[in-house]
Formats: structure tokens, C-alpha cells, sequence
């Protein structure tokens, strides 16, 4: 389980988390809500290592922000950036090979896990990735996560700038992981979608947990309705 | 004389060329970092096939062996001691750095080796093969393309298909990202400027049999090594090849229709030129300078 006490993170001076409390229990899913600005990719960045925090966050009783990101992902701990950030100028397999730079057992077995989750990935397996659409690469930075064999994946935005039919399939596909035995932290603009498919839920403002709930608490809240919902 | 003439040779010549450019280029790729002390480790590399030839006696082409590891692990301790305290500043506090580290490479080797040139004479060095034609290539630029052929293929394959080569092309396409992929992107930085550095250095040993060895000798390749990279497409291994094959073509035919004296301004005009209409350079990516 993941348990996060006082946090504070940001950019250089720019403090953007302020004394954030969060956990996760093993095979949840989680959603992060909040608007543009919030904090969001902030919280995701410092539990994966990218930037430096203080306060703690464990992970299974061991503190990980005092750990460099190249270590917390052999924790099991994996971070699908927001924007996708594949590597363009490297085919579709060569990028999933990149997922699984630290794999040492079952490789194959986790490239063949991702193709039935992704069969379109297995058709494109050596299109370069810079040349596939947005939905495609969400697809490929899906799946080169899994193949670094997760036992939290941490979501970024995985419906930003997606097709109405590209989302389903992205959040169909978080179900199947999750239903799968991986914990997910998930991070989204897209409030109905995400809560709908989580246990528990965090509404994130100015760097602050505001609220929180079950998905269907969050979901019927007035000001998530009037906030983030438009109703 | 022939039209094949010139240009074998600039062919010849602009290998070794290609391997200085393309050891800049793959730093600059990964670390994002314009390395400007490329020129003095070129020379560094020059004085160790010397000093291999003359104290050691072993040919300078097969010395190679002891330079490249050499120079490897020179360079990665270099990456892991200063370069890697700039990666996340400015350019400028990274041109400093390495103009600086550079500086006190060539005026060390000043102090240690003196002014005077040395010149490394082997058996072969004057000699030529002779081609039908009348075409007569330089026997020591023959061996040291041949030995530029298999170092650059067995570069290829280290990038395209080794574990390590694989993380190097992740770290220079989205440094980022390479992180979160479990690649331990401070490592691959000191990897990388350790490769750079044995390439400048290989190259280096490979012209010390057919130039002066001074301690100033490789400030004339750095300025070569930066317009192939630009030429090529900063951080393209790929365009760095080419960029100096074109640019041993372009020396070696503007001094054999015009003049010696004019090939380096003939060089330069290619340059502006590249950089006036395709500024991202022959293999580079739009955005990417």
C-alpha cells in the first residue's frame, strides 16, 4: 500500500503540493481529480522520483521519496507520463522493450500480456512510435508500462486528447490491469470517467486535498456536479 | 588528374572526420551537452598512438586496443567528475565547462610534451596503392577508413540492438521518460560521454600517422567535429556519418580545383548554408536545434 503524509512538492521555489495526505490500499483504484493547475502530474512526478519532495510516502512500510526514480521503478512502481512521452524515433516493440529495461523473468510473457490487451499494438509492432496517432501512443505508453511488470501504476491523463472511442478503450483497458491484481493511481480532467471506474476518489484544488469519497460519493457530490460535471 | 582522384580521398579522409562528428553528436544526443573539449581528446588520442609507437612499439593502428578502452574509461570518470555537475544548467555554464576542460587538457600537454610537433613515422606512411587511372590513395588513410568502417558498424549494432545501446537512443529521445523506464539516465550520460571520448580518441590515433602531433592540434577538428554535427543534425549518430564524408569531399575537391588555402572557407559556406536553409540539419528533426 502507498501512504502519503504532509507532502510538499513543486518546481524550484514554486511550492505546488502543500501537506497532501493520500493512500492507497493494494488493488484499488484510485482517481485524482481537479482541474489544470491543481497538482495533479505534480503528485505523480513526486511519487515516481521525478522531482524531489518532502514529507513521506511509503511504499510497503519503505520510504521512496529519499529513493532516485530509476530505483522506485523497481519497486514495482511505474508512472505513465502525461503526454505519453514515447520514444519517437523507436518502433512500436523497441518501446516496449524499453518498459521492460529491468525485466529479468516472464519478458515475453509480459509483451504477450500487452498485445491481447492492445491487439492493435502487435499489428504496428515496427511502426516508429513517433509516427502513430495520439490514441495509438496512449495505447504503446499503456503498455510499455505494464511491461515493467507494475504493481502500482500511476496514470497520467490517459484520456487527454483521445477520441470519444480511444477513451473507452483506454479506460476499458484500466480495468482489465486492475482487474488483473495491479493497484491504480489514476490522474484525470475527465471527472465522470474516472470516478465512475474507482473505489475512492481525491478532489485536488490549488495543491490541496478538498474532498474526498468513493467514486459514487464524489460522483453524486454537489460540487463535483456543479465544479466539474456542469450540472 | 581524374575526378575520382579527390574524391576518394575526400571519402578517406572525411571518414576519420566522421567518426570525430559522430562521438560529438552522440554526447550531444544524450546529454544534450556540446562537448567543446571533443578536439583536444582527439589529440589526447594522437599523442597515446605516439607514445604507444615510440616507447612501447606497437603500430599505431593496432594500439587501438589499449586507447579505445583507455579513453573509455578517461572519459566516463571525466562525465562522472565534472560534466555531469552542468546537465541541468544553462548552455552557456556547459560551453564553459568543457572549453575549459579542454584548455587544460591542451596546455597540460603543452607543458608535459612541448610545442614541437612530433611526428609518428611508420613503415607505411608514405606509401600509396596504386589504383588503374593513375588514381594513388594514401596507404595509412586506407587502413585507418577500414578500421573507421568496422568501428562505426560495430557502433551500430551497440545502439540498434544491445540492451545499453538501446537505453542510450531512450535516454537521447526523452530523457524523462527513459528515467521512469528504470534506466538510470546519470549512468548513461557517463557511458555515452566515455563513448564519445573514445571515439575522439580513435580518431585521433587513426590521422596521428599522417598529421603533426602538436598539443594544439585539435582545436582544427573540434571546429570540423561541431560543423559535421550541425551539418549531420545535432544528436544524429546517422547524419553525423554522412556530414563528414561530405565534408572530406568538399575539402579534398575545393583543393584540387581551387586551393588548399580556400578549403576551409569553402567548408564554412556550406555551413551558413545549411544553416541558412535547413537549420535542423541534413538527418535532423525540425525543432530539434
Amino acid at each position: 500500500m502507498l501512504d502519503i503524509q504532509n507532502l510538499n512538492a513543486g518546481y524550484g521555489e514554486m511550492p505546488v503540493l502543500r501537506k497532501l495526505n493520500i493512500t492507497i490500499a493494494d488493488g484499488e483504484i484510485v482517481s485524482v481529480v481537479g482541474s489544470n493547475g491543481a497538482g495533479k502530474s505534480t503528485l505523480l512526478k513526486a511519487i515516481s522520483g521525478i522531482i524531489k519532495s518532502t514529507g513521506i510516502i511509503t511504499w510497503n512500510n519503505e520510504l521512496l521519496h529519499t529513493l532516485k526514480a530509476h530505483t522506485i521503478v523497481q519497486r514495482g512502481i511505474v508512472h505513465v507520463p502525461e503526454g505519453r512521452k514515447i520514444f519517437p524515433d523507436m518502433t512500436v516493440v523497441e518501446n516496449l522493450m524499453m518498459g521492460g529495461y529491468l525485466c529479468q523473468k516472464d519478458c515475453q510473457q509480459n509483451l504477450d500480456r500487452v498485445f491481447t490487451l492492445f491487439p492493435k499494438l502487435a499489428q504496428r509492432r515496427n511502426q516508429l512510435g513517433g509516427t502513430m496517432s495520439g490514441g495509438e501512443q496512449q495505447m504503446l505508453a499503456i503498455g510499455r508500462g505494464l511491461m515493467g511488470n507494475p504493481k502500482l501504476l500511476l496514470l497520467d491523463e490517459p484520456s487527454l486528447g483521445l477520441s470519444p472511442l480511444f477513451t473507452e478503450i483506454v479506460f476499458g483497458a484500466i480495468r482489465t490491469i486492475n482487474s488483473s491484481g495491479v493497484t491504480v493511481l489514476l490522474v484525470e480532467q475527465n471527472v465522470y470517467q474516472s470516478l465512475s471506474i474507482s473505489q475512492r476518489g481525491y478532489v485536488i484544488e490549488i495543491g490541496r486535498i478538498v474532498l474526498t469519497g468513493t467514486g459514487e460519493e464524489l460522483l453524486n457530490n454537489q460540487e463535483v456536479k456543479k465544479a466539474f460535471l456542469g450540472m | 588528374m581524374s575526378f575520382l582522384q579527390p574524391l576518394l580521398s575526400g571519402i578517406l579522409t572525411g571518414g576519420v572526420y566522421a567518426l570525430a562528428g559522430m562521438g560529438m553528436s552522440l554526447v550531444f544526443g544524450v546529454m544534450n551537452i556540446s562537448n567543446f573539449a571533443h578536439g583536444d581528446l582527439m589529440m589526447l588520442g594522437m599523442y597515446m598512438a605516439f607514445f604507444a609507437f615510440t616507447l612501447l612499439h606497437i603500430d599505431p593502428y593496432v594500439s587501438l586496443v589499449l586507447i579505445i578502452p583507455t579513453a573509455f574509461l578517461f572519459g566516463f570518470m571525466v562525465e562522472k567528475l565534472f560534466i555531469n555537475r552542468v546537465i541541468h544548467h544553462p548552455h552557456q555554464n556547459q560551453i564553459l565547462l568543457t572549453i575549459g576542460l579542454g584548455l587544460i587538457m591542451s596546455n597540460t600537454a603543452l607543458l608535459a610534451f612541448t610545442s614541437d610537433p612530433k611526428i609518428l613515422t611508420t613503415t607505411y606512411s608514405s606509401s600509396a596503392f596504386n589504383l588503374p587511372g593513375g588514381i594513388s590513395l594514401s596507404v595509412p588513410l586506407l587502413i585507418s577508413f577500414l578500421i573507421t568502417g568496422v568501428t562505426i558498424a560495430i557502433l551500430y549494432l551497440f545502439l540498434a540492438k544491445s540492451r545499453t545501446g538501446m537505453a542510450l537512443r531512450a535516454t537521447s529521445q526523452n530523457r524523462e521518460a527513459a528515467q521512469l523506464m528504470g534506466i538510470n539516465v546519470a549512468k548513461m550520460s557517463a557511458i555515452a560521454f566515455g563513448i564519445g571520448t573514445a571515439l575522439a580518441a580513435t580518431a585521433g590515433a587513426l590521422i596521428a600517422p599522417t598529421y603533426y602531433i602538436h598539443p594544439l592540434a585539435g582545436h582544427s577538428f573540434l571546429l570540423k567535429a561541431f560543423t559535421i554535427c550541425v551539418l549531420g543534425g545535432l544528436g544524429s549518430v546517422v547524419g553525423a556519418g554522412v556530414g563528414g564524408i561530405i565534408i572530406g569531399v568538399v575539402e579534398a575537391m575545393s583543393s584540387t580545383y581551387w586551393s588548399t588555402d580556400w578549403k576551409d572557407v569553402i567548408v564554412f559556406v556550406l555551413f551558413l548554408a545549411v544553416l541558412l536553409f535547413r537549420p535542423q540539419g541534413l538527418f535532423g528533426k525540425k525543432g530539434g536545434e
